[in-house]
């Protein structure tokens, strides 16, 4: 698989976590659906590991301490997630 | 404790400067139905839930509600970043911009300010979260509204999302009261 650039990386991480986020509230309600337990852990997996991708390329996601900034404080480089265009 | 991820929730796009679109969907900012009383709403009602799986819809919803409010805020500041003062006038949004340029503010598109007796916390969690799945009704209905006015396909994308948050959380709640009800009605001691 080619590496993603910035754009695909962060709409993949969306596209992940968005899942997360509403396997887990259904999963709120049917904790004993072992299909959608399943589905989430293969999902929380997946998104872990494309967030690791891009904080090593593009800088922390997450701050107090959820992810390290390497070199320098890199958190108040990046644009704000409302700055999405020119 | 609540930790920020630097990203939105779904994909913010604008085709361009639009004050009269932005005067209209700042209601979802901090208007009655919008979503910063949603997020307060559920957050502040979940303390009194008597199940803790309903003290888990109310937290990850109300979670939720936050992100949403990031993505009705990114919408309003790029619809009103590069806008000509002759735009926001043609808008009708000459009140907002001598109090606030073209910052972020919770009103309604009248520019009514947000108050919190648009939300309710009764400590009785069958009406509470009655009034959680009519919130998410009122919710999807303005989304509607605001899909009718908008002119701008990128935000009208963006605004369908929005509008399908609200079905499925009212879902989870409808779910939720049937769980406390029963959970309610088990422990009654005649």
């Amino acid at each position: 698989m080619r590496a993603m650039n910035k754009d695909e990386l962060m709409l993949r991480i969306q596209a992940l976590e968005f899942t997360a986020v509403d396997l887990n509230l259904y999963l709120d309600t049917h904790p004993c659906d072992a299909r959608a337990l399943a589905d989430y852990n293969q999902v929380a997996a997946a998104l872990a590991q494309t967030i690791a991708a891009y904080e090593q390329m593009y800088g922390p996601l997450t701050n107090f301490g959820r992810s390290q900034s390497c070199g320098r404080w890199a958190w108040v480089e990046q644009p704000w997630p409302w700055e999405t265009q020119g | 404790m609540w930790v920020y991820e630097k990203k939105l929730e779904y994909p913010v796009k604008v085709s361009g400067p639009n004050p009269k679109l932005a005067k209209a969907v700042i209601t979802q900012y901090g208007g009655p139905d919008g979503e910063l009383g949603a997020s307060l709403r559920y957050l502040t009602q979940r303390y009194s839930m008597p199940t803790s799986q309903a003290k888990g819809v109310l937290t990850d919803i109300g979670t939720e509600e936050l992100a949403h409010m990031e993505i009705v805020a990114a919408i309003v500041y790029n619809l009103l970043k590069n806008a000509p003062l002759e735009q926001i006038k043609a808008a009708g949004m000459e009140g907002y911009y001598a109090d606030h340029d073209r910052s972020l503010f919770f009103v309604n598109g009248d520019g009514v300010p947000w108050v919190a007796a648009y939300i309710q916390s009764k400590g009785d969690p069958i009406a509470d979260l009655h009034e959680d799945m009519a919130a998410e009704e009122k919710a999807r209905s303005t989304y509607e509204h605001l899909i009718n006015l908008s002119d701008d396909p990128d935000v009208t994308d963006v605004l369908r999302f929005l509008r399908e948050r609200e079905v499925v959380h009212f879902q989870r709640f409808g779910e939720t009261l049937n769980i406390v009800q029963e959970h309610l009605s088990s422990r009654k001691i005649w």
